[in-house]
């Protein structure tokens, strides 16, 4: 028995590394925002639930005329990427913008209306798809190329959407290190991340640089949700509050508005949550279950905050004076 | 204020005797909306359906039967909150529902404090009957027996040595998965594997321990949302162990969750797919022609249920002519009903269970909905004590 147990290592990592790519694709969102605004947008896990949902809508009606899934597969990310950044922006604008206009330095006000939105986003979705299709839940269609199942050393499968997953969230990080270290836009994002006020002074609009950040992370969330959609079948109008809550925990953990960290981050929460939720029971002889994987990867995650409670990758902040 | 209760009741049963209503309305209360609305609707949809054809004989008498469906969401918390809204209505004399045992259990202790009658075409759990409220009854099955019955299936017929149950932590769920459980490990089997799970999506952890036990059998005792999604991410990953599943799978949605997956899976029901019952075809097409939707297996128990209390109220307004029953006089008469209904004889024994119950083992032979009935079972088992 215990030989199988360390046998199986491999294929629990690779299973870790999906559930990982998801989480830190949505933390990223999560980590960019908080970067240049100091808010946590927890609209953002509704932000992720629209792109997975757009995907299916996508997959529906799309499926007659493009028969390649590959191809059906970009145009779903896409099309998610620019709903979700849409739908993004949008929060900023109605939202965040008249707040920060009106002079609210408090943070717990964007939080509150953070949180509103995002329940009014989850109404939304589910009013306007059970009066579209009237469903709850929406299914992505299988594809045999999309599930064939590829052998790996090590006794390991992995389908051929895991391996999109793993891809697309690799060639989505480089994208955006890119973006941010090398592009102009990315100089303007650094630098009213350090400090607004001045940013302006130098002729960069603040407002602009802000709502185009928001779509930056609202484009990543949506990618995310169609690839969660594909590696895990079902979505409903409330799915975003699960990986939404757990990517935050990533993006945290890796120390929040850091894009590394949050990448890290998702890795290092999919890991011991996989992890967790499959030694657990035997370690502890089925007293304690597979439910309690996240009770683990939160135990773990207070223990590091403890030691490190900048996360990771985060600076120690000192209080201003 | 500890009479309070009281007094509402006394008022509850004078007003309704005295006022002479001229309207009886019977409730059906299941989710319509959110995830096991699939379910639901059915349930909704069966109920209307027979308090619709049952209407005219009550209009000779000059009483309107209306119908009042109600929404509880598959939460307890809006199910009570249902149950109270049911309650204040003083013309509701009968509720048809609910879907879920955990939701049904606490809404019971208030139409029990009204006297109102319950017959619920769903609720297997033990716990519905065995407190012996009077006026609590349910035409369906039990978990107690279902989960032996579906272990037996799979021990015996299917030949299974090694099993893996899991469960939603629901009333039901579990109810029906440690019923199993027990049942199985009583007939020999090894259960290798027992996990409550409130996963929605990821369950990956669950599954390579799967490919680690090696079992033959995965029973699920749970609702088809998570049922579906849990056959579909097994067989992706390679799992071919067979799969069991309670009533809770008896839906079109399932297939629609698991797609090709679903192909070889099993499920138990207590509410038998309509090539099951010959009365049942008719009612089929009577059901397609009004709702433009076929009728899926909770429809015909809703039905049934509906036509206990028409059977109950047309009993009790025969022998006091002229009069219009109270919320109490329809409990008794609901119990005391005994009808040729389209799932077979029902009449209620003394804790408001269905004297005689069947079983059924359905297996998808193809990607479609319903499955095809591979043994039907007249209650053999007796529910555990």
């Amino acid at each position: 028995m215990d030989g199988a147990l360390l046998e199986i290592l491999p294929s629990i990592i690779l299973e870790g590394l999906l559930v990982g790519s998801v989480y830190a694709m949505i933390a990223l969102g999560y980590t960019m925002v908080y970067g240049v605004l100091g808010l946590i947008n927890f609209a953002h896990s509704e932000v992720f639930m629209i792109g997975a949902v757009t995907g299916v809508e996508v997959f529906r009606y799309l499926s007659p005329h493009i028969e390649n899934p590959f191809t059906l597969l970009v145009v779903a990310i896409v099309t998610a990427g620019f709903v979700s950044g849409a739908t993004a922006v949008t929060i900023e604008r109605l939202a965040y913008r008249p707040l920060r206009r009106r002079g609210y330095t408090n943070r717990l006000v964007p939080l509150i209306t953070a949180i509103g939105i995002s329940f009014f986003l989850q109404d939304l979705v589910r009013l306007i798809e059970g009066l579209w299709h009237g469903e709850f839940y929406m299914n992505y269609p299988s594809h045999a190329e999309l599930e064939h199942t590829l052998v790996l050393p090590l006794d390991m499968t992995l389908q051929v959407k895991g391996l999109i997953t793993i891809v697309v969230t690799l060639l989505m990080l480089a994208g955006l290190w890119f973006l941010v270290k090398r592009t102009r836009l990315g100089k303007a994002i650094r630098a009213v991340a350090q400090d607004a006020t001045t940013a302006s002074l130098m002729g960069v609009n603040p407002d602009s640089i802000i709502a185009r950040t928001f779509f930056i992370g609202g484009f990543l969330g949506g990618v995310a949700g169609v690839l969660f959609g594909v590696l895990y079948t079902q979505v409903n109008p409330f799915c975003g509050f699960i990986p939404g809550i757990k990517a935050f925990t990533a993006a945290v953990l890796g120390g929040i508005g850091s894009i590394p960290g949050a990448m890290i981050g998702g890795v290092i929460l999919g890991q011991l949550e996989t992890l967790g939720g499959f030694y657990l029971p035997f370690f502890t002889n089925g007293a304690v279950g597979t439910e309690y994987k996240d009770v683990f990867g939160f135990v773990i995650l207070v223990l590091l905050l403890l030691c490190r409670p900048q996360g990771i990758f985060g600076k120690a902040q000192k209080d201003k004076v | 204020m500890k009479n309070l209760p009281l007094t509402a009741l006394l008022l509850s049963s004078a007003l309704s005797a005295t006022v002479g209503a001229d309207t009886i309305k019977i409730a059906s209360v299941s989710p319509l909306s959110g995830s096991q609305a699939g379910l639901g609707e059915m349930i909704k949809l069966g109920a209307q359906l027979a308090i619709e054809e049952a209407s005219p004989w009550f209009k000779e008498k000059g009483i309107t039967l209306a119908f009042s469906p109600q929404d509880d969401q598959a939460s307890p918390d809006v199910g009570v909150a249902t149950a109270r809204r049911i309650v204040n209505d003083k013309e509701i004399l009968g509720v048809i529902g609910h879907l879920n045992s955990g939701v049904a259990i606490p809404a019971s202790e208030v139409y029990r404090e009204y006297q109102l009658a319950m017959v619920s075409p769903a609720n297997t759990n033990p716990q519905i009957t065995e407190r012996r409220y009077p006026n609590v009854n349910r035409i369906c099955g039990r978990d107690d027996v279902q989960g032996p019955v579906g272990a037996e299936f799979a021990v015996n017929e299917l030949g299974a040595k090694r099993i893996f149950v899991v469960h939603d932590k629901t009333t039901y769920g579990q109810g029906v998965a440690e019923a199993f459980r027990t049942r199985a490990l009583a007939l020999g089997a090894e259960v290798v594997g027992y996990d409550g799970t409130e996963e929605l999506s990821n369950f990956s952890s669950l599954i390579l321990r799967m490919r680690v036990m090696k079992p033959d059998v995965v029973y699920f005792g749970g609702i088809y949302d998570r049922g579906g999604v849990l056959l579909k991410q097994m067989r992706e990953r390679g799992i071919t162990a067979t799969y069991i599943g309670p009533d809770a799978m008896d839906s079109s949605e399932f297939v629609k969750i698991a797609q090709d997956a679903v192909v070889g899976a099993y499920y138990t029901t207590v509410a038998g797919p309509a090539d099951q019952f010959p009365a049942a075809r008719s009612f089929a097409e009577r059901f397609k022609t009004r709702f433009q939707k076929d009728a899926e297996s909770y429809a015909l128990y809703a039905y049934d249920c509906g036509n206990v209390f028409v059977a109950a109220l047309k009993d009790w307004m025969e022998k006091n002519p002229g009069k219009t029953p109270t919320r109490a006089d329809v409990a008794e008469a609901v119990r005391a009903v005994s009808i040729d209904g389209i799932t077979g004889a029902i009449a209620f024994d003394d804790k408001g269970d269905r004297v005689r119950s069947d079983y059924y083992i359905v297996k998808f032979e193809t990607a479609s909905y319903p499955g095809k009935t591979v043994k039907a079972i007249t209650q053999t088992i007796e529910p555990a004590p």
